[in-house]
C-alpha cells in the first residue's frame, strides 16, 4: 500500500528510535493531541519501543469522547421521535447516554442510521422530503468543514427537512486548559496531523512561546509518530520551544484555505462543554444566525435532560493527561467496551479503548508492579 | 394445441383455471397444497436429485457408511445483497453448514435446506440461489436431502433466507475441538483474510470507492481431508467467519486455556483489502472470511499440513502465523511489524467505521 508501507518501515522506525535514545538524557512527558495516534501507538506497541524517559500521555482528541452528556441525551430523544431519520458517524452509536444509546433507540424501531458523510445525509434529505433529517455533527477541525458543507448543499437545495445536531470542539483552547492547569505534566505536544491539516499550525506559535513547550505537529503512521517525538524530545533537550512540523507530506502552514473559509462562514465560535472536562470558552463552533434554520437544537424541542454520568469514570482526568486508564479502578472490569461507564471505553479514538484492546497486557503488567 | 384452445372457448362456462404463478413467489406457495408441490418438483428437485429427497417422506432416512462419530452443525444465512463478487447466499448457505462440519474433522456428506421466501420474491433469483447450491453441493461432495419451504407476507423477511442443517461423519482417529491447543502448537491460516467482508460491503454500494476484492467463498473440506493425509494430529480448526481472525483466535485461546502469539508480519492480506480497511478504519484481523481456516497443529506435524495445504487450490497460500504458548492463558498476542507486542481482543459489538 503506498504512502502507508513505507511509513510502517521497521526498519526506519528503529534508526529514529536510535535517535531518540541518543537525545535524551532526561525524563520527559509529552502528550499526543489525538485519539487516533493514542490508538496507532498503543496499537503498533510504540510506546513499548521508546527509552523509558520518554513518556506518552493521552490528550482531549477524541471527539466522541468529549462530546457532553447532555448532547448525546438530546440526540437519544430526537432520535426516539418517529418522523426522524437519524444520521451518525458510526462511532456514535456505541457510545452510552444516560440510559441508553443509539444502538438501542435502533432497536426500539428508531430510524438510525450509519453514513461516511454528512453529504450521504442530505441525500437522505432528498431521498425522503417527508422525514426530517437530522445529522449528529460532532468533531474537531477535521469534520467541521464537511459538515458545514452539508448545511451550504442544504441550502443551496433549498432542502427544509435536514438538520444538524452540532458539538463541534477546536483543538487551540483545550491546549491552553490542560498547559494553564496547577496539576499539568505536559512538557510537550505531538499536534493532530489531521486537524493541522486543515486549520494549518499558525495558531500554535503564540502556545508554545507562552507556555514554553515544544508543539510538533506528526502523523499517524509509525514513523511519524516516532520522528514527532524525536522532534519534541529534541527541542527540549536544547531548551527550545517553537512549533515544528514533522508532516511536511500532509500539513501547511496555513493549512487548507478554503475549508477554513467554509468553516467561518457557517460556524462561529461559542463556549463548549467537554464531556468529563467542563466548559472551556471560545472552544467550539456553533451553526451562525443565517443557518439558524439548521439547527436541529432549535428545531426539536427536546426537554432540558439531567445527566446522569458514572462516578467511577475518570475519563476527564485521562483526557487531560492526568491519569492513565489503567490507574482506574473501573478499567477492565467494571468499564469494558461490552459495558462502558464513559465514552473513552467506545469510541475507536478512545485513550481507554486503545489500552482495553492492544495494551492490557502492558497496562496489567503496571498494575501488578 | 391452438385447436384444444379455440374448444375451450367454444365450451362457454367453464370453472375458471386459476393463474399459474411463474414469476414470483406468492403466499400460496408456502400452503402446503399443490403450488408448494409445484414449487418444490419445479425448482427445488431437478437441481438437488437424489433418490433420498425424491422419495418424498417427512424425513430422510439415510445409512451411515460405517460405524462412528456423526458431526451436526446448523445455521441460517441472511445476507445483503443475495448477490456479491464470488458468490451469492446459496452458496454461502452450502459452504457455512460444510465448512462447520469439516471444522471439528468432519467428512460432511448429507445437508438439508430450509428456505423463506418473502411474497413477491422473483422465481428467477430463487432460481439462480438454487442453482448456486446445486454447484457448490456438487463442489463439496454433498447432497440435500431433506428441505422446507415457508412463505412470508412482504416486507415480513428480506427477500430470502436459507437455513442449512449439516450432517457429517466423523472418522475414526481424529479428534479436532477448540479446546486442543497445547503450548508448542503452531498456528496455521489458509490463505489471505478479510476478502469476504470488504467484498460484501463494497456490493452493498457502502464503500464510497470502487475495489474489485471477491469473496473467498469456497467449501474447506477436501482441503481439511488432504491436511488430515498429512497428519492425523491436527489438534484445532476453525473457519474464521464473522468476527474474523481475531475472534476465532480469541475463542481458542479461552477454550484451551493457552496464549496464541502472532506475527503481524506473516498474517497474509491483500494489498486491496488492506486499503479499503486502512480508508474505513477496520482492521482486517476482525473482517469475515467465508474460505478460510485457521489450524493449531504441533509443530513436528507444521511442515507437512502446510504443504499439503499449499497442494490445494484454497490453501494455495497457506502459511504459519504464529505459535501457541502457555501464559498468560485466554489472550492473543500479536507481535507488531515494528516490534511492539499488542493484544489482539475479541470483537466486541458490531464493526463500525470511525470518524475521521
Amino acid at each position: 500500500m503506498k504512502h502507508v508501507t513505507e511509513y510502517r518501515d521497521a526498519d526506519l522506525v528503529h534508526v529514529v528510535l536510535d535517535g531518540i535514545r541518543q537525545t535524551v538524557t532526561k525524563p520527559w512527558v509529552l502528550m499526543e493531541i489525538c485519539g487516533g495516534q493514542t490508538h496507532a501507538i498503543v496499537r503498533h506497541g510504540i510506546d513499548q519501543l521508546l527509552p523509558t524517559e520518554i513518556e506518552l500521555v493521552h490528550g482531549p482528541g477524541c471527539p466522541v469522547c468529549v462530546t457532553p452528556l447532555e448532547l448525546i441525551d438530546k440526540s437519544l430523544a430526537i432520535a426516539s421521535c418517529t418522523e426522524v431519520i437519524f444520521t451518525s458517524y458510526g462511532d456514535m452509536l456505541r457510545v452510552p447516554g444516560s440510559g441508553s444509546d443509539l444502538f438501542s433507540v435502533r432497536a426500539s424501531g428508531g430510524d438510525v442510521r450509519v453514513v461516511y458523510s454528512p453529504l450521504d445525509a442530505v441525500k437522505i434529505a432528498q431521498q425522503n422530503p417527508d422525514r426530517e433529517v437530522v445529522f449528529f455533527a460532532i468533531g474537531f477541525e477535521t469534520t467541521a468543514p464537511p459538515n458545514a458543507m452539508s448545511v451550504v448543499q442544504a441550502q443551496s437545495l433549498g432542502l427544509k427537512n435536514y438538520s444538524i445536531l452540532v458539538s463541534h470542539v477546536r483543538v487551540p483552547p483545550a491546549m491552553h486548559v490542560i498547559l494553564g492547569s496547577p496539576h499539568n505534566r505536559v512538557q510537550g505536544f505531538l499536534a493532530a496531523g489531521h486537524v493541522c491539516a486543515v486549520m494549518g499550525y499558525w495558531e500554535y506559535p503564540p502556545i508554545a512561546e507562552k507556555y514554553g513547550v515544544p508543539i510538533v505537529v506528526t502523523g499517524f503512521e509509525p514513523l511519524d509518530i516516532v520522528q514527532g517525538i524525536l522532534q519534541a524530545t529534541r527541542q527540549l533537550e536544547e531548551g527550545r520551544c517553537e512549533a515544528e512540523n514533522a508532516y511536511p507530506r500532509v500539513v501547511t502552514f496555513e493549512g487548507n484555505r478554503p475549508a477554513q473559509k467554509l468553516i467561518e462562514r457557517v460556524f462561529e465560535p461559542c463556549d463548549r462543554k467537554w464531556r468529563g472536562i467542563g466548559t472551556i470558552p471560545d472552544s467550539g463552533w456553533r451553526l451562525r444566525q443565517e443557518f439558524a434554520e439548521f439547527d436541529a437544537e432549535l428545531r426539536f424541542d427536546v426537554e432540558a435532560i439531567q445527566p446522569d454520568e458514572s462516578p467511577l469514570c475518570i475519563a476527564g482526568q485521562i483526557l487531560q493527561g492526568l491519569k492513565k486508564p489503567h490507574d482506574c479502578s473501573a478499567f477492565g472490569v467494571k468499564c469494558t467496551p461490552e459495558n462502558p461507564l464513559g465514552a473513552t471505553m467506545v469510541s475507536s479514538e478512545g485513550a481507554c479503548a486503545a489500552y482495553y484492546r492492544y495494551g492490557r497486557h502492558v497496562a496489567g503488567q503496571k498494575q501488578e508492579e | 394445441m391452438g385447436d384444444a384452445r379455440k374448444k375451450t372457448i367454444m365450451q362457454g362456462l367453464v370453472c375458471p383455471r386459476p393463474l399459474t404463478h411463474d414469476e414470483q413467489v406468492v403466499l400460496g406457495h408456502g400452503s402446503g397444497g399443490r403450488m408448494t408441490q409445484d414449487l418444490i418438483t419445479h425448482y427445488f428437485y431437478p437441481p438437488f436429485e437424489n433418490p433420498t429427497l425424491l422419495r418424498g417422506d417427512d424425513a430422510a432416512v439415510v445409512t451411515l457408511p460405517e460405524q462412528g462419530r456423526l458431526a451436526l452443525s446448523t445455521d441460517s444465512h441472511i445476507v445483503s445483497p443475495l448477490f456479491f463478487p464470488g458468490g451469492d447466499i446459496g452458496r454461502l448457505a452450502v459452504c457455512g453448514a460444510v465448512n462447520d462440519l469439516a471444522m471439528v474433522g468432519a467428512r460432511p456428506l448429507w445437508l438439508t435446506a430450509g428456505f423463506i421466501l418473502e411474497e413477491g420474491l422473483s422465481l428467477q433469483i430463487l432460481e439462480r440461489v438454487v442453482g448456486s447450491m446445486k454447484v457448490a453441493t456438487e463442489e463439496a461432495g454433498v447432497i440435500i436431502v431433506a428441505g422446507d419451504t415457508k412463505v412470508a407476507e412482504r416486507e415480513k423477511v428480506d427477500r430470502l433466507f436459507v437455513n442449512t442443517t449439516g450432517i457429517g461423519w466423523v472418522p475414526e482417529g481424529r479428534e479436532v475441538g477448540g479446546a486442543n491447543a497445547r503450548p508448542g502448537d503452531v498456528v496455521l491460516l489458509s490463505g489471505p483474510i478479510g476478502d469476504h467482508g470488504i467484498a460484501v460491503l463494497a456490493a452493498r454500494g457502502e464503500l464510497a470507492f470502487e475495489t474489485t476484492v471477491e469473496s473467498d467463498l469456497a467449501p474447506l473440506n477436501k482441503l481439511v481431508e488432504k491436511m488430515f493425509e498429512a497428519s492425523q494430529a491436527i489438534h484445532v480448526m476453525r473457519d474464521p467467519t464473522r468476527g474474523g481472525l481475531a475472534t476465532s483466535l480469541n475463542e481458542i485461546a479461552c477454550q484451551s486455556e493457552v496464549v496464541i502469539r502472532l506475527e503481524e508480519t506473516s498474517i497474509p492480506v491483500r494489498p486491496a483489502v488492506a486499503a479499503a480497511c486502512e480508508m474505513l478504519g477496520f482492521d482486517p484481523l476482525y473482517v469475515a472470511n467465508e474460505g478460510k481456516l485457521v489450524a493449531i497443529v504441533p509443530a513436528e506435524e507444521a511442515e507437512e499440513v502446510l504443504e499439503a495445504m499449499r497442494s490445494m487450490s484454497y490453501g494455495e497460500e497457506a502459511c504459519r502465523i504464529g505459535v501457541v504458548e502457555e501464559s498468560p492463558p485466554g489472550r492473543v498476542l500479536m507481535r507488531t511489524a515494528i516490534g511492539g507486542t499488542r493484544v489482539v481482543d475479541a470483537l466486541s459489538g458490531e464493526m463500525l467505521p470511525r470518524i475521521c
